[in-house]
């Protein structure tokens, strides 16, 4: 279990290790998001009283769901970099931050022009849309965060702190809909009780999220990757990886 | 497959631009995630062997400055 992570704190080590997950699990995850589009845009029904716009709901509800899941991958590592001061819990926060950006800007955009054909207007400010849009300024903020110090200890303790405090947001995104009236439909796969949606729309529908798990669990080794190179541009087996040939 | 037809898939009774266009976004999106971090390792190791060359080439040979 130490020696785990003892090696887990070593660059050369997740470097190598992270390559040989990607080798597999970036090819399912690019089939399995394929599988699902096709599914949900082309072979499932269309819902009896949103019609065919409800597709978007295959790539919004995934993006939203790994959205709020992948801040707390970011606040967490934030964590452990400011207890435990391990530089590979700080690399994993800044890499996260511009995938969830992007995943909560497509829930934020498709969720628009999904609002458009079923209530009548892109854009509400109501507590779900309100509380989204403030999470995907706390991931440009941890982002441009980071980019703003010169000196990247300062600028991982102050992302640390405002990944921390941003995490309040997630369980208000999340009850938001039973809290507050809202136009936003309330959640309709529960894990306890039934869910509130068919199995023929419910397996595609699962499919997608856990491919953008997936997803995001590859975005993150590889910009984790390319961040690690970096910091470790002096060291020996960087020097040697250069030098062997760029594509590594 | 539910669609008759390719015309039917684009139109999908009225919501079709709709439809297609939260998925082309999404699908942009995804791809760029995708490229981007590969790109930018492989920029950087030819950049980092090029500097590297030249210091071990160069009659000045400044090691650490790579």
């Amino acid at each position: 279990m130490w020696t785990f992570f003892h090696k887990l704190g070593s660059p050369p080590w997740l470097y190598a290790i992270s390559g040989s997950i990607l080798r597999w699990l970036l090819p399912v995850t690019i089939l399995a998001l394929a599988v699902g589009l096709l599914w949900g845009l082309l072979f499932t029904a269309p819902d009896f009283r949103q019609g065919n716009s409800y597709r978007i709901i295959y790539i919004h509800v995934p993006a939203a769901v790994v959205a709020l899941a992948g801040y707390y991958v970011m606040a967490i590592a934030g964590a452990i970099s400011l207890i435990w001061k391990m530089k590979m819990a700080d690399v994993a926060m800044k890499s996260a931050a511009p995938i969830g950006a992007a995943l909560t800007f497509i829930a934020l955009v498709t969720g628009a022009i999904w609002g458009k054909p079923t209530w009548g207007t892109w854009w509400v400010w109501d507590a779900r849309i309100t509380s989204m849009l403030i999470l995907l300024f706390l991931y440009l903020g941890v982002v441009a965060l980071y980019e703003a110090y010169d000196n990247k200890e300062a600028a991982g303790k102050a992302c640390a702190v405002l990944s921390l405090v941003g995490t309040v947001n997630i369980p208000i995104i999340y009850k938001s809909v039973d809290w507050w009236y809202s136009l936003h439909q309330p959640a309709s796969i529960k894990f306890t009780g039934e869910s509130t949606i068919d199995p023929s729309m419910l397996y595609p529908l699962l499919l997608m999220i856990t491919a953008f798990y997936a997803l995001f669990t590859c975005c993150l080794l590889m910009n984790m990757r390319s961040e690690l190179l970096k910091r470790e541009a002096r060291t020996n087996w960087v020097r040697k990886l250069a030098l062997g040939g760029a594509q590594a | 497959m539910y669609f008759d037809s390719l015309s039917a898939v684009l139109h999908m009774d009225g919501h079709g631009g709709f439809v297609w266009a939260a998925y082309a976004i999404t699908l942009l999106v995804l791809v760029l995630l995708l490229v981007a971090p590969g790109r930018r390792q492989k920029k950087f190791l030819q950049r980092l062997a090029g500097e590297l060359k030249r210091a071990r080439s160069g009659p000045n040979s400044m090691e650490e400055e790579a």
